[in-house]
């Protein structure tokens, strides 16, 4: 066997900020005072907040330690299922950080702001070819908040038919953003079991569509890396009782180029640019979350839209129907630029391309590890599989103990206890731009963790061991929640 | 987690379908959560609790209950009016796991149908069904 | 392609031990009716070397500084960002990474979080701060919500000087639910006028911006003692964060939750986003706070460690009942303005506090010399209203192609006041900068 990809090496520890420092440090050029000192109101001005002064040194060394403890794309393969942890090119990072694109403001009048509308115009004809649908709107700041959006739009449609309906269908397998999402518009969500091969049956949708509910929230493929086949007749049946199809378009990055989502039956769904178009995740966020739409709802997208008026490019407002604004602004225009980015050094052949690698990365991981891994779901799989930790019971070894000795190992681990249909579920989404060699070194990974866990279960339940930090108190840290210092 | 065979089930108090168990005490109630629920629950980090005054009916949620990954609507086995809630557990939350029918309490009924009590299991009947389940 | 690393070989032999003979076969599970059999309608693919090109072209049409001079502020400040800051933020292992739910190896992400949070909470005067929010107006949204989930009552008071584009969000929030929306019209002195909370009843919380967007300073104390009275909750909002270097914070005077945006501290303008939207509340509050948190814990070795925590409020556990629906938060900008926040320091957040507020008065005291009114007399940071004569759009155009861009037109968002323009100047507008766009709307 190889050696580990994960050793230990020599990371430095780092206090806080404020632990650091000394009054009258500066780490900021002050710029040239022109102008006279006016004198203040007592009344309205406060002891200012109570920042350390540290040096530009201090800080520089601050985040550089900070940052050694982290593990991104660029340290190792990460395959998040469902999170699509793609490499992040770097020319996407130069193009959001000319300076034309980060001074832009967003009030000045749009004919002085050609360049960025024109980007927003044209990732909106983009992602419709690529979804098959008729309009996009990219306010939404991350997928969850285009989700909103989109049951904005579906509570709006049924307002302007007359009708309110209370109710939404959510696959048992959905992510936790669409309840949530549907919840926060007022519906109700009912659960629907997916069947035994892990898709939705018509069966069950039809006996749980009715006049009262405003539609489904599909998730296609799904979270089992999954194809919902029987999707156009599930959507047959919502729209034959004047119910919308909601796509969560997360797991797009399945079938770029192979299914167009408005050629099946969705009405109105939503994209993440951080997973499907390659812009990075930054710890947690900045995503962008765009909301695509069939003609019938177009009416209704949130305001302002970019449009051509003969010949540059303006900000309209006049639709009387929009469910008005989710956002401050146009959206997360940065990380509009990078998708952009993406998408034009692509092209069709590469965004295709791009998928059936995803999906043959994710098949091979699937194939190599079921002898190891138990696999609940034995079908060809889409750009995502889904394992337990069910062979593992017997020596008490757990889909946790397993992820977090992966790390010593040199890899982040894949989704955890996600989704819940599955009891233990890991689910692996490697992406297409992880390499046969790294994705063979991964697979090597967790098959001697699996021979770990007949050995010696307690490496397992021990990990990690070669991090930063040992596992950490969680209980107490929500017990007695510490968060400020 | 325990054993079937390890779970702690008093006589001296009724099971709901849901683990929560119910204790008479003269004229009054006081509910709890069982050693089944503490132990699948694991480390219980937060309890939110009615206040004093709240009525319910039997089977109504009358209180959540948190692990560092779950929460757990706990129904009230008897219908009544709270009279008194176990304020300790704001504090320490973990009496739960540590005294499920001791100090870890929730509240205290001022029930309005005491007949409701034959309604839930015995502690034989509640392990029975546990065992079934399994 | 440089981002796909397969080679033919590779395929083949992936392919091999997956069972089938081409790539087009993994997509047996994709009924035929479902599959698009055509290409797809792009442009062709750019080299790295056009994609400079192409999008050079685009960024150079765009009016920014240094060419042109902006005067506007209203929700997106032009400040100065440190090279330390872009440097760091660059940082793949904090670009590259995602939500730190494997916190053992998150460590780096979770600290400077944490860190965020402390010294958000700090200039905000409150206890606790979110580890992130998308922008000011979705914060200021979901601390409304907050506020009605603490109180169970269903309606709430919104100052009309709040950002008419913040409004305008609360309103589509809103407008699913039963709740209800009231609105509290402002004085001639650019102030909200909270004289008619007395006679509204059952309200969740009241919303005022400080300073607001008139660039007035509100007197967030006195509300708050009314709003209080009414045992509704102060819900207070900002768009100019920088502000709090110098006013005193929401939380010093009694604010129980705080909604607003962050963007001035250390992000880029960038066309309106990504921004930063800050969430803050009282400590006993904080199990309703929508959004990730990071606490300090340890590990098994007594270690100082972080982790994110009280995830039970969130969707991936609570689902249709967490306190939102959200999942990917804001976090790099949230660690930009840390990095910020630490790199202008306490003393040095004042300075430049004062050197905004300083500059802005300048420019006012130049205009009012001009003979153009300055309608609302009450302190201001650094932005203030003037009322240009009328046709005042003329000179607007011409100083547009001088490259100055003289304000914001308020008559768009408030009818009654036409010829009025928010002007702003940060510590990026010199005195060189500000005679000159005086010297032009005098011509």
């Amino acid at each position: 066997m190889k050696a580990s990809l994960g050793t230990s090496g020599l990371i430095l520890n780092e206090p806080f900020l404020w632990e650091k420092g000394k009054k009258g440090r500066h780490g900021f050029s002050l710029p040239r005072r022109d102008v006279e000192p006016c004198p203040l109101n007592a009344e309205l001005t406060g002891q200012g907040p109570d920042f350390p002064d540290l040096s530009e040194v201090d800080i520089v060394r601050h985040y550089t330690r900070l940052a050694q403890w982290n593990f991104g794309v660029d340290t190792g393969m990460y395959p998040l299922g469902s999170c699509t942890m793609k490499y992040n090119p770097k020319t996407n990072e130069k193009q959001a950080s000319l300076p034309g694109f980060s001074g832009a403001h967003p009030l000045v009048p749009a004919s002085l702001s050609q360049g960025a509308l024109k980007v927003i115009f044209e990732l909106c004809q983009y992602l419709n070819e690529i979804t098959g649908m008729d309009a996009t709107a990219l306010q939404p700041a991350a997928g969850a908040h285009g989700e909103l959006t989109g049951m904005f739009i579906i509570h709006a449609f049924h307002k302007k038919q007359g009708t309110q309906r209370s109710k939404i269908i959510v696959p048992d397998t959905a992510h936790g953003t669409n309840p949530a999402s549907a919840a926060l518009c007022g519906y109700h969500p009912v659960a629907v079991a997916s069947n035994e091969q892990g898709i939705l049956s018509v069966e069950a949708i039809a006996a749980t569509m009715d006049a009262d509910t405003a539609g489904i929230m599909v998730t296609n493929p799904n979270t089992l890396g999954l194809f919902e086949e029987n999707i156009q007749k599930i959507a047959a049946i919502v729209h034959a009782k004047g119910g919308l199809v909601y796509c969560d378009g997360a797991n797009l990055n399945a079938v770029m180029g192979v299914v167009k989502m408005g050629d099946i039956g969705i009405d109105v769904m939503q994209l993440n640019l951080h997973k499907t178009f390659s812009t990075p995740h930054g710890g947690g966020g900045p995503g962008s979350g765009p909301v695509c739409v069939k003609k019938q709802l177009e009416p209704f997208l949130p305001i302002p839209r970019v449009v051509e008026k003969n010949g540059p490019y303006i900000l309209a407002e006049d639709y009387p129907e929009s469910i008005g604004k989710v956002a401050a602004f146009y959206g997360a225009f940065n990380v509009i630029i990078k998708a952009y980015s993406y998408i034009r050094s692509m092209g069709a052949k590469n965004l295709k391309k791009a998928s059936q690698l995803a999906v043959l990365n994710a098949n091979y991981i699937k194939e190599m590890l079921k002898g190891t891994l138990h696999l609940p779901f034995d079908r060809p799989c889409m750009h995502e599989c889904v394992f337990s930790d069910k062979h593992q019971a017997a020596q008490k070894v757990t889909t946790l103990d397993m992820a977090k000795r992966l790390m010593d190992y040199g890899f982040h681990p894949p989704t955890i206890y996600f989704p819940l249909v599955v009891h233990g579920a890991i689910m692996v989404e490697p992406t297409e731009t992880e390499s046969k060699e790294d994705i063979d070194q991964f697979i090597e990974a967790f098959k001697t963790i699996a021979s770990e866990a007949r050995e010696d279960p307690d490496k397992l339940h021990q990990a990690p061991k070669r991090c930063k930090v040992k596992r950490l108190d969680e209980v107490t840290a929500a017990r007695k929640p510490c968060l400020a210092g | 987690m325990k054993e079937i065979s390890e779970l702690i089930l008093p006589d001296d108090v009724r099971y709901a379908e849901d683990h929560e168990w119910a204790r008479r005490e003269d004229d009054t109630i006081r509910v709890g959560l069982d050693d089944y629920a503490q132990d699948q629950l694991g480390d219980i980090v937060f309890v939110e609790l009615p206040q004093v005054g709240d009525t319910f009916k039997q089977g109504d949620e009358f209180a959540t209950v948190e692990s560092v990954k779950a929460v757990c609507e706990c129904y009230l086995p008897v219908s009544g009016k709270i009279i008194a809630v176990n304020t300790a557990l704001e504090e320490s939350p973990e009496l739960v796991n540590t005294g499920p029918y001791g100090d870890g309490w929730f509240v205290v009924v001022n029930p309005g149908d005491l007949s409701e009590l034959d309604t839930l299991m015995t502690n034989t009947a509640c392990l029975e069904k546990l065992k079934g389940a399994a | 392609m440089r981002y796909l690393p397969h080679t033919a070989e590779d395929i083949f032999s992936m392919l091999r031990v997956v069972g089938v003979n081409k790539l087009d076969d993994l997509f047996s599970t994709v009924p035929n009716d479902c599959r698009f059999k055509g290409d797809l309608n792009l442009p062709e693919a750019l080299s790295e070397w056009e994609l400079n090109d192409h999008m050079a072209a685009l960024a150079n049409n765009m009016a920014v500084s240094p060419e042109y001079k902006l005067f506007v502020g209203a929700g997106s400040y032009q400040h100065f960002i440190p090279a330390s800051v872009s440097y760091l933020l660059g940082r793949s292992e904090f670009v590259t990474s995602y939500t730190p739910y494997q916190p053992e190896m998150s460590q780096g992400t979770l600290q400077a979080i944490y860190e965020y949070q402390t010294l958000a909470a700090r200039l905000l005067g409150m206890e606790v701060a979110t580890a992130s929010h998308y922008d000011g107006a979705t914060s200021l949204a979901e601390a409304l919500l907050m506020a009605i989930r603490i109180t169970k009552r269903t309606k709430v008071a919104v100052s009309s000087l709040i950002h008419p584009l913040y409004r305008r969000v609360i309103q589509t929030y809103f407008e699913p639910t039963s709740y209800e929306i009231l609105q509290l019209p402002y004085l001639n002195s650019g102030v909200t006028d909270v004289s008619g909370l007395d006679r509204m009843d059952d309200l969740a919380a009241v919303a005022i911006q400080s300073p607001n967007f008139f660039g007035c300073i509100e007197n967030l104390q006195a509300a708050g003692d009314k709003v209080h009275d009414q045992k509704a909750l102060l819900v207070a909002s900002f768009t100019e964060a920088l502000a709090y270097g110098l006013l005193k914070s929401p939380g010093s005077q009694g604010a129980d939750i705080v909604g607003g945006e962050g963007q001035s501290l250390g992000i880029p303008c960038s066309f309106g986003g990504p921004a930063l939207g800050m969430l803050a509340s009282s400590k006993q509050y904080m199990r309703s706070l929508p959004g990730r948190l990071v606490g300090k814990t340890k590990d098994l070795d007594g270690k100082r460690g972080f982790v994110l925590t009280l995830a039970t409020r969130e969707q991936h556990i609570r689902r249709e009942k967490a306190t939102s629906n959200i999942c990917t938060n804001n976090s790099l900008c949230a660690l930009a303005a840390a990095m910020y926040m630490a790199s202008v320091g306490g003393t040095g957040i004042r300075e430049l506090a004062r050197l905004n507020h300083d500059k802005a008065e300048y420019l006012k005291r130049e205009l009012k010399k001009a003979g153009f009114a300055i309608p609302f007399a009450g302190p201001t940071f650094n932005e203030f209203v003037v009322e240009f004569p009328s046709g005042f759009e003329d000179t607007y155009q011409r100083l547009l192609e001088k490259k100055i861009v003289a304000g914001l037109s308020l008559a768009a968002y408030y009818p009654e006041l036409s010829n009025h323009y928010l002007l702003c100047v940060t510590e990026t507008r010199s005195k060189d900068d500000m005679d000159a766009l005086v010297r032009e709307v005098k011509a």
